[in-house]
């Protein structure tokens, strides 16, 4: 069928639309990339637009010679590897028995998991519980709280409630006890939602900075992510390292220093990204068909 | 057959003693890190002392709401909340709609997928890192934005020291890294939609933008109706984590809203009992809200929450 002129003219603005909206949400990555890669004059004298300036290395030797910044680096993976397998580890445990029909106490446990997505105690119960428990300045404080997102068990037991049956009757019959047949039979057969809720949770902790600035009070435990915020917020390279900062001062900007370290921060996950975004849409929608 | 039912129930946890075993640890951390916050609110009504018992010494009753409501500060902030959340909602709303259904007239499929996956992209990186995006494009000395403002006014404007740009900043942002995530739900209702009724439509005359009217939006409503219950029960849950890092004394006057004013004098100041206080006070307008608008979409439409 023949399109009408206002039609055609429609889709070639709608077309239009699209490449601005793409350029918009990339446009500012392409920035900070041109900034971290150019010499402190260019970005003073506004000369960075879209490609880096007079290329060169400076801001990321500074960044990259700062030991709090490795400091951070490592403090980051830990919590973030750490924190994957506890909260994995949780949340399989809570979703699989809630997946299975006849587990005596099913509803009243999701119930008793679903209300917690709509009411919370808020964050100074929070706070003086964490602390309480002698948990500041450790890596519990960062890991635990956060172990289980609701959200999550409820994506994994939609995953899990679709295994066939036969399967696990099957197992039954062989003499398999209800822990083997997790073991042996649902969790190899769940692999791709492992790996998405693995990194739904790995990428929340990866980007966590908050429990980090209430919990932590130590500087050599905390997260890259405290790092920046530390140069966002204007305070970086204070008492701590002001010497280092200070005799590169000439050849570093605080725009460049933050742009090359937003880079630092991001790159994994650019890095995985185009890979594994295909499983966080199919995520998203099993959550929100039970949702 | 009732001793059938007993003898069932009980071979029923036997059999399933195992997982018991596996369930107990959520269970016991779902009680002590969701309930247990949750009866600290307790504290809202209870002088507490520093060092002393968790959830406070004695009762006080509605000590500390009379204290925030009759505070000016207080109101203060809760109309930046309002404000901010109303601005934010009627924008950051309808966007991924409209976004949804432009995208579902983009015909080649490759191009489809990449703007896709293009637009999740924001979604994913740290509050931080957003932040430290913003701040450097909107820098007065460096920032390109103030750059081409400069070159066609001659001016700077000092974005974030200026307390009537905070809101347009917050939601822009908002929107430019949620827009996409938000619009999943929609790209699958669109696609969900029967061909056919396009075909039959097409035969009856209809244009491209009537379809669109009588077919593609009536399909994505119930989409709509639920997630708007969700973005008004929500509305108030601000990304509390991005003001914090936006924000400074100089803007508080509008940028300052319930969570970072719970913070600061929770977190900050040691004031547990008021700020607990003022969080419950706004964890209860968000359940009237959600409570309402459920209410409203059930009575007037055929879908819900519950």
């Amino acid at each position: 069928m023949q399109d009408s002129k206002s039609y055609k003219i429609f889709k070639t603005f709608n077309v239009i639309c699209m490449a601005c909206i793409t350029f918009i949400t990339l446009y500012p990555f392409i920035y900070m990339f041109a900034q971290s890669f150019s010499s402190a004059q260019a970005v003073i004298n506004n000369r960075v637009h879209f490609l880096p300036v007079d290329f060169n290395l400076s801001a990321y030797t500074s960044i990259i010679t700062e030991s709090r910044f490795w400091n951070g680096y490592r403090n980051t993976l830990l919590f973030t590897t750490t924190g994957t397998f506890l909260g994995l580890f949780l949340t399989v445990s809570l979703a699989y028995p809630l997946s299975r029909d006849d587990f005596p106490g099913k509803d009243v446990i999701l119930k008793f998991m679903v209300f917690t997505m709509f009411f919370s105690g808020g964050l100074i119960p929070l706070y003086l519980l964490v602390s309480n428990l002698g948990w500041i300045d450790t890596i519990w404080a960062i890991i635990v709280p956060n172990a289980i997102i609701i959200f999550n068990v409820l994506v994994m037991r939609t995953f899990f409630m679709g295994i066939p049956q036969a399967l696990i009757d099957a197992g039954e019959i062989d003499g398999l006890n209800q822990l083997q047949i997790l073991s042996h039979i649902v969790i190899p057969l769940s692999k791709p939602i492992i790996a998405t809720i693995g990194l739904f949770i790995a990428v929340q902790i990866w980007n966590d900075w908050f429990s980090a600035l209430i919990f932590l009070n130590m500087d050599d435990l905390y997260p890259v992510t405290l790092f920046l915020r530390n140069i966002v917020m204007g305070s970086q390279m204070t008492a701590a390292s002001g010497q280092a900062v200070d005799s590169s001062a000439v050849t570093t900007l605080p725009q460049t220093l933050q742009a090359a370290t937003i880079m630092l921060v991001t790159i994994p996950i650019l890095a995985v990204y185009p890979f594994i975004q295909k499983y966080f849409v199919q995520g998203m929608m099993i959550g929100s068909i039970k949702g | 057959m009732h001793t059938l039912n007993t003898k069932n129930n009980f071979w029923r946890l036997k059999k399933y003693g195992l997982l018991y075993c596996l369930i107990i640890l959520p269970i016991v951390y779902l009680v002590l890190f969701k309930y247990v916050p949750m009866y600290g609110i307790v504290l809202a009504f209870r002088q507490h002392y520093p060092g002393r018992a968790i959830f406070g010494e004695h009762w006080v009753g509605l000590k500390y709401f009379k204290m925030f409501l009759t505070d000016n500060t207080f109101w203060k902030v809760f109309k930046n909340t309002l404000l901010l959340s109303i601005f934010n909602l009627i924008i950051s709303f309808p966007i991924p709609i409209i976004f949804a259904l432009m995208l579902n007239e983009i015909k080649s499929k490759n191009s489809k997928k990449f703007i896709q996956t293009v637009s999740y992209l924001p979604r994913f990186f740290s509050t931080v890192v957003v932040v430290g995006i913003i701040k450097s494009l909107l820098s007065p000395s460096t920032g390109i934005v103030n750059e081409v403002i400069q070159f066609f006014t001659g001016d700077k404007i000092l974005f974030l020291s200026e307390p009537g740009w905070f809101r347009t900043i917050y939601i822009f942002s908002d929107v430019w890294q949620f827009m996409g995530w938000n619009a999943i739900l929609y790209i699958a209702a669109l696609s969900g939609i029967d061909n056919q009724q396009y075909e039959a439509a097409m035969i009856d005359g209809a244009n491209r933008w009537k379809q669109t009217i009588h077919i593609t939006i009536p399909g994505i409503m119930p989409t709509i109706i639920i997630c708007f219950t969700l973005a008004v029960g929500n509305m108030l849950m601000i990304g509390f984590e991005k003001v914090l890092l936006l924000y400074s004394p100089i803007i508080y006057s509008t940028a300052d809203i319930l969570q970072t004013f719970v913070f600061r004098m929770g977190i900050d100041q040691g004031h547990f009992s008021y700020s607990t206080a003022v969080g419950l006070f706004q964890s209860l307008i968000s359940l009237v809200l959600l409570w309402t608008t459920n209410w409203f979409a059930r009575k007037y439409t055929d879908y819900s929450l519950w």
